[in-house]
């Protein structure tokens, strides 16, 4: 049935098709036609699209397996970590007298706080055993070596910079266990003969546990230390991408029959 | 050049045929503007770099607390034989955070080697209750006459000398001196396994003996008491 037209103005009625005209775009074939322009808008622009490539159509060795995985299920828990990080800041009070009744009042009152508290909380021991898994990993296949060391060199730092997270993040929730057992990190950090007696003063902020050892911790939970993993994960996915993986040590390097033969030109 | 390597160029730039080239000039214009530039971004960074760590670790490394004396009670409220729990504040402002348990007595001098400086009320000993292993409470127990701590497994017998578990020396202790017949408390301050006062108090687990005074500097954020 076709309804009869409003009455417009002459301008915005729509006009009859001229002879010869091709007909026009489906709205389907239109927003798919929008997507690719502002696609290309952008890389026009930025010439993105061969990094993409370049990221995402790399080469990979024969036997390419779930381990290889590893890696990336870290990235995504801490992600996951730095999610649920940013909107437990919104909740959460670092100082000495609210902290421990506003991780309670993100537990029993805010709507779903529970369970992002949660997630925050096993993630992290997710991505600890994550971390240590890809790590065991690496070493067992041989993916340190020459020319990757120093993408083991850069791994190992972000296993120490995860455990820093860890270590800051336990004081957060500021009861007893939290309390002590931070008391007793920072104390077996003063054991580091000549310079420990200093970086324990500087971790809790002078002497004694005082006013500002909390927000202290908090400030390297939650900006010193995550901005240095998304800067060394990029390090570490940009060598990823520039040498390539290594193949499983089970798979044999593919030789010529009759061992190496001369080529002869 | 055949050998990839230029020939050696006079240091002059005047030799090198630069045009306006100065007399006895040796850094070229790019290279004075190239370190010029280098030097102004290094020394912008340090600009903000150095404040913001200094700022950072300045007050919690330097800061010297005042020193407090809090009352805890008549001398009459101590003995000789066993310890009386007190509640003092270490750190003031913080609530409960701040409080700590500390317990006092009657020094036997026959049992005790003296460790506070004359001018104190040596007849007191106030124990702190920081175990010197990794700093859990300590917690006295009177029928033992033993210290106990309930992390690791340490213990202390009635002055405070180790005497099992991992701890690496006696428990710290804090100056006593008697005002308008109060006992008071002041700072803290460590002991080695002889005894012996170290006025600027260490961290737990750092040991005191031989050369453990060596590697574990006093920080330079000690209570400075007036003798």
């Amino acid at each position: 049935m076709k309804l009869p037209l409003p009455p417009l103005p002459t301008a915005l009625q729509p006009k009859p098709k001229r002879p010869g005209e091709a007909e026009q775009a489906k709205p389907v074939e239109q927003a798919k036609e929008a997507g690719i322009t502002a696609v290309d808008w952008i890389d026009e622009r930025t010439s993105l699209s061969g990094a993409a490539r370049w990221v995402m159509f790399r080469k990979i060795p024969k036997g390419t397996n779930w381990f290889y995985t590893l890696g990336s299920a870290t990235m995504f828990a801490f992600l996951s970590q730095a999610v649920t990080g940013v909107f437990l800041a919104m909740y959460y009070d670092p100082s000495v007298v609210n902290a421990y009744e506003s991780a309670r009042h993100i537990t029993n009152d805010v709507w779903l706080g529970e369970f992002v508290r949660g997630m925050h909380k096993w993630g992290s021991t997710v991505m600890v055993v994550l971390i240590c898994l890809h790590m065991a990993r690496t070493f067992f296949f041989g993916a340190y070596k020459y020319p990757r060391e120093l993408n083991w060199v850069i791994g190992v730092v972000l296993l120490i910079l995860t455990f820093v997270m860890s270590f800051t993040g336990y004081l957060l929730p500021f009861d007893q266990r939290s309390y002590w057992a931070t008391i007793v990190g920072v104390n077996i950090n003063g054991t580091g003969p000549l310079a420990g007696p200093f970086l324990s003063d500087f971790l809790r902020g002078g002497a004694e546990f005082g006013a500002t050892t909390l927000s202290r911790f908090y400030a390297i939970h939650m900006l010193l230390v995550p901005g240095a993993i998304a800067a060394l994960i990029g390090a570490h996915l940009y060598l990823v991408a520039r040498l390539g993986t290594t193949a499983p040590p089970w798979l044999k390097a593919e030789s010529h029959e009759g061992g190496i033969r001369e080529e002869r030109v | 050049m055949a050998d990839g390597r230029k020939d050696p160029k006079s240091k002059y730039t005047l030799d090198r045929g630069m045009p306006g080239a100065f007399e006895g000039e040796t850094v070229t214009r790019r290279r004075f503007m190239n370190v010029t530039a280098q030097a102004a971004g290094g020394i912008a960074v340090a600009a903000f770099a150095l404040p913001a760590l200094g700022f950072a670790a300045g007050t919690a490394l330097f800061q010297r607390p005042p020193v407090e004396w809090e009352a805890i009670g008549p001398p009459e409220d101590f003995g000789t034989e066993s310890y009386i729990p007190r509640v003092i504040t270490e750190v003031a402002g913080i609530g409960q955070v701040g409080k700590t348990t500390i317990y006092v007595r009657k020094r036997v001098p026959e049992k005790d080697p003296p460790s506070q400086p004359p001018g104190y009320a040596d007849e007191f000993i106030a124990i702190s209750t920081r175990c010197m292993h990794l700093g859990c409470p300590v917690r006295y127990i009177d029928a033992a006459k033993r210290f106990v701590c309930p992390c690791h497994g340490g213990v202390y017998d009635f002055v405070g000398k180790v005497i099992g578990g991992p701890p690496v020396r006696p428990l710290d202790r804090f100056y006593t001196r008697l005002r308008d017949g109060q006992v008071e408390v002041g700072p803290r301050y460590s002991v080695n396994s002889e005894f012996r006062r170290f006025p600027s108090y260490r961290d737990p687990a750092q040991d005191l003996d031989g050369i453990g005074q060596y590697l574990y500097p006093g920080r330079f954020s000690t209570p400075k008491m007036s003798n």
